[in-house]
């Protein structure tokens, strides 16, 4: 390394990674507040803005690196994960994340998605997730509630939906978390949360659709409903939700249940959030909690798992490792390799 | 130190003669590939012409001893250039009786058929559909058939090792093997050095194999079966350093030789699919040249993966074959539209669909020039010879990151599989082509164009000040903002064709092979090239003024085709299509040119061509 003084650098802020392009959501659209909260993140994360690199699918999530000044690419619907692959194959120093829909990774981009999760790309994953296909209009997507009437199903969808996190969690993703676009606050913080990880990290964003799907997740955004059907997750905190903190959950063999605090029934009972619990099968449960009745929906990070190396990290170190056992590849050596004859 | 196998000089003298073809066919199980290849190598490194066919079934084992099971290896080897592995076979070894049945068609009369005749069981028969036993029926009359019990002796070569029966019965290539070098008087050396690498740590098997084909050379001396022996003698090839390589492995040769001369890491994106696969298996071991091999979980995301290499600054290359191809055109398209460089390398196969995984065909060059949605220009460029892969993937290299643009490689599973002797060349010969990245913030746009070849600034992430966007939606020219303009997008359609367009000042003149004018010329492209090259020789022999045209790029194609198809009365289009060339060249020339289609999964047979421009041209008086 060089001991030279270098010039003192300006801290980056917010402005730095706005741009000049209008942005064209619609009015009202939860991908302001994403974009609002990525560009506030971005600067506090002490990395050269030229570091940084949006990779998208398509979809209108997947406009979002027309409004990130960095380096970004608005690639084919679906495909982004293998793009940013490639991408993080040969630059494992540059900081890449992807920006995706419910339609862009789980439908078309299921098979890519999940690959890159069991890989452990070190890739930042935001999936906007507002239940529906937007940019085409109004057709159901693969988060849809069954039986959801939409352009393509006046009767309603048949098909059951998935559910983000735990496809991730059953793709072993090494870590799983979900906010919400308009908690800003907690969305911010999950997504600095996302950015120390250093393998895939997945970020469910549930997000409304205000022209095609308005009120997708009311239930849990309504100031009213957010305390009974939101439980925060937070790493070493008991399970406590309620508009009174006063309802918690607990494990009873196998099995969660609500329990109501107080009667002698205290938070020593719940259960203890272990974001780095050694069993998949712990986040599994919490991402499966919500289709109980009675049951909150839970954000925060509900499984982050350092002990998987990076694929670009093992795929450049097989490289080295060859390197140092052969040394560097000599070209003439190479061509005039196997069995050769002389012609004179 | 290899310990090689000494044998008294043979007792006959052999007969000289210039060339023979020779096809090994048996079960997939019977190790014909290899068997094959091993020859292939002896008679390449005592320094013969060669060139080979291996032509194998898409199932690794079908029931043995069935028809669809046949597995066959051709080779044609010569004092002489050799441009095919021959049409007629000088000598079949056949190891079943599917085998003979499958192959014996082509086995010239008077030809030399080696049976196993141990093989030849009333089930084995039943197998192949067979309801008579050709070895008693003089249906093989009209060859010099020799029934060897290939199970039966080398079971007695190798009874006293303590091998079960079954491993002793896999030895039995060898045993031919060894008939063959004593057929053609050469060394088992190479062989020998082979056989204690490959079963190295296995002394047994190592044992037996050299014993088995030690015994099948001992047993054509001390039996004099043959009663005559060939010798043939070393080519004429140009001085030099040669090695015997196969299209596969030249194409992944020439690859990591681009990445030196560019200056770029290698990375590749690719699924496995026959017959495209070695290419992945070669370039995977190439990690001291920092090579990079990523097998994706499909099609789509090895392209998209080597996209997003490309756009992080490697020399970034995905390989596949017709199915894989069809599943890569929506990424293509997006490599057109950002303008970054990458090269597909198409190993095509008979289609459509899943069609001949194993056969050769050249049927995907309209898909190479047309098959995306829109209006999307790519380069196109083809291998005409195994060996010629090695220079036509550095210029399909060459051609991606000079004028920032995708462009697609197309081979075929004959050129694939198939090997020839390589001039080894030197490395300092070979013209570097380094690239130079955007580096200065000042002026960057991120579509601002090189005025001579259209390409625009190939500007990688973490680069201070560069920072831009691309993508698949229309864009500016210069800016690269997103732009819906009718005018715009118009103008952005004619500078991405003008970009692939100018590329033909950049392509050497055509210089036609043979004759310069007159009765015929043929236009070909890709793996006909041998087929074409000895049919024409031949006829021009026979006094027919003929030239011939192969052309590596296809698109574009050299500014002066036009005016060489103007020399000649009439225009001959050979493919292994329905007539693609074909159509480009009448569509673009307006001329009356007239295909010669063969469709079957096998290349033309040089006697194919033949005929059609003597029916084209007439016989000569000379004929004999």
């Amino acid at each position: 390394m060089s001991t030279t003084t270098l010039p003192p650098i300006t801290p980056l802020t917010k402005k730095d990674f706005q741009t000049d392009q209008e942005v064209r959501w619609c009015p009202g659209c939860g991908d302001y507040a994403i974009l609002s909260a990525v560009q506030s993140v971005f600067p506090e994360l002490g990395i050269k803005r030229e570091n940084f690199v949006v990779v998208s699918g398509i979809g209108c999530s997947s406009r979002f690196p027309y409004y990130m000044n960095t380096f970004g690419f608005h690639t084919i619907h679906g495909r982004a994960p293998a793009v940013a692959t490639g991408i993080k194959a040969l630059r494992p120093d540059l900081e890449v994340w992807l920006a995706t829909g419910d339609g862009d990774a789980l439908s078309i981009g299921g098979n890519h998605t999940i690959h890159m999760l069991r890989r452990n790309v070190g890739i930042k994953v935001l999936l906007f997730n507002n239940r529906i296909y937007g940019l085409t209009k109004g057709q159901y997507s693969p988060t849809s509630e069954l039986n959801k009437k939409s352009k393509s199903t006046p009767f309603g969808s048949l098909d059951r939906p998935f559910n983000p996190l735990s496809l991730a969690i059953g793709a072993e993703a090494t870590f799983v978390a979900r906010s919400v676009d308009v908690f800003q606050g907690h969305l911010k913080e999950t997504l600095k949360h996302a950015a120390a990880h250093k393998g895939s990290a997945f970020v469910e964003i549930l997000q409304n659709c205000n022209i095609f799907n308005d009120g997708a997740w009311f239930s849990l955004t309504e100031r009213e409903a957010r305390s009974e059907h939101v439980i925060q997750l937070e790493h070493g905190k008991p399970l406590v939700f309620g508009k009174n903190r006063d309802k918690g959950i607990r494990m009873n063999g196998l099995d969660m249940e609500i329990v109501q605090l107080g009667n002698g029934v205290t938070e020593k009972d719940l259960l203890v959030h272990d974001a780095h619990h050694l069993q998949a099968a712990y986040a599994f449960q919490l991402s499966q909690m919500e289709k109980r009745p009675g049951f909150p929906t839970p954000i925060g990070v509900l499984r982050s798992w350092e002990d998987v190396p990076r694929y670009e990290d093992v795929m450049n170190q097989q490289i080295n490792d060859v390197i140092a056992k052969r040394g560097a590849g000599d070209l003439t050596k190479l061509l005039r390799a196997g069995d050769t004859w002389e012609v004179k | 130190m290899s310990t090689l196998i000494t044998l008294p000089p043979s007792k006959t003298k052999p007969e000289v003669i210039d060339s023979a073809v020779i096809r090994f066919a048996g079960d997939s199980g019977d190790g014909m590939q290899i068997t094959g290849s091993q020859f292939t190598n002896t008679v390449a490194l005592y320094g013969n012409d060669i060139r080979t066919f291996p032509d194998y079934p898409a199932e690794i084992r079908a029931p043995a001893g069935t028809l669809p099971g046949v597995s066959g290896f051709q080779l044609h080897f010569s004092s002489d250039d050799v441009s095919t592995p021959g049409d007629a076979v000088d000598v079949l070894i056949a190891m079943n009786p599917a085998a003979l049945k499958v192959n014996v068609a082509d086995l010239k009369a008077n030809g030399i058929l080696i049976v196993n005749s141990d093989s030849f069981t009333e089930s084995d028969l039943r197998k192949a559909q067979m309801t008579a036993n050709p070895l008693e029926d003089h249906s093989l009359d009209k060859f010099r058939l020799f029934s060897v019990e290939l199970e039966r002796l080398t079971r007695r070569a190798l009874e006293h090792l303590g091998l079960d029966a079954k491993s002793m019965d896999r030895c039995k290539n060898f045993f031919a093997l060894g008939m063959c070098y004593w057929l053609y008087n050469r060394s088992m050396d190479s062989t020998v050095r082979w056989i204690e690498d490959k079963f190295k740590g296995k002394p047994l098997l190592t044992e037996a194999n050299k014993l088995a084909m030690k015994a099948g050379y001992s047993y054509c001396e001390a039996t004099e079966a043959f009663q005559i022996s060939y010798e043939i003698p070393r080519a004429q090839l140009s001085p030099g350093l040669y090695r015997n390589l196969s299209g596969n492995q030249a194409l992944a040769l020439g690859l990591v030789t681009a990445s030196e001369k560019s200056g770029l890491r290698l990375f590749q994106g690719s699924y496995p699919i026959t017959p495209a696969s070695d290419i992945l298996h070669e370039l995977s071991q190439y990690k001291d040249f920092g090579v990079m091999t990523f097998q994706a979980e499909d099609e789509i995301a090895a392209i998209t993966s080597a996209i997003g290499a490309s756009y992080a600054g490697a020399l970034a290359i995905t390989s596949t074959s017709g199915p894989g191809m069809a599943l890569k055109t929506e990424a293509l398209g997006l490599a057109v539209a950002i303008e970054l460089p990458l090269v597909i390398c198409n190993i095509q196969r008979g289609g459509p669909s899943t069609g001949l995984p194993t056969k050769t065909e050249q049927a995907d060059l309209l898909q190479a020039l047309f098959g995306r949605n829109s209006e999307a220009p790519i380069p196109v460029i083809a291998a005409a010879t195994p060996a010629d892969c090695f220079w036509v993937a550095l210029e399909a290299c060459r051609i991606a990151v000079k004028y920032m643009v995708p462009v697609i490689l197309l081979s075929d599973g004959y050129l694939a599989n198939g090997a020839e002797p390589w001039h080894v060349p030197e490395v300092s010969e070979i013209p570097d082509f380094k690239v130079q990245f955007a580096k200065t913030a000042e002026g960057f746009l991120p579509y601002k164009r090189d005025p001579q070849t259209l390409a625009r600034p190939w500007a990688v992430p973490g680069t201070p000040g560069l920072e831009h966007r691309i993508g698949g939606l229309e864009k500016q020219d210069v800016t690269g903002n997103i732009n819906y303009e009718p005018l715009n997008h118009e103008n952005m359609v004619r500078i991405r064709a003008a970009k692939v367009a100018g590329i033909a000042q950049d392509i050497p003149e055509i210089v036609p092979a043979g004759d310069p004018e007159g009765d015929l010329l043929i236009v070909a492209w890709g793996s006909t090239h041998g087929a074409i090259t000895a049919a024409v020789r031949a006829q021009r022999e026979k006094g027919h003024k003929i030239g011939h045209v192969h052309l590596r790029h296809l698109n574009p194609l050299a500014p002066n085709l036009g005016e060489v198809i103007a020399r000649y009365k009439r225009v001959l289009v050979p493919e292994l299509n329905m007539g693609q060339l074909l159509w480009v060249l009448r569509a673009k020339y307006l001329v009356d040119a007239v295909g010669l289609n063969k469709i079957q999964g096998r290349p033309f047979k040089q006697a194919e061509l033949e005929q059609k421009i003597e029916e084209m041209l007439g016989s000569q008086e000379n004929f004999a």
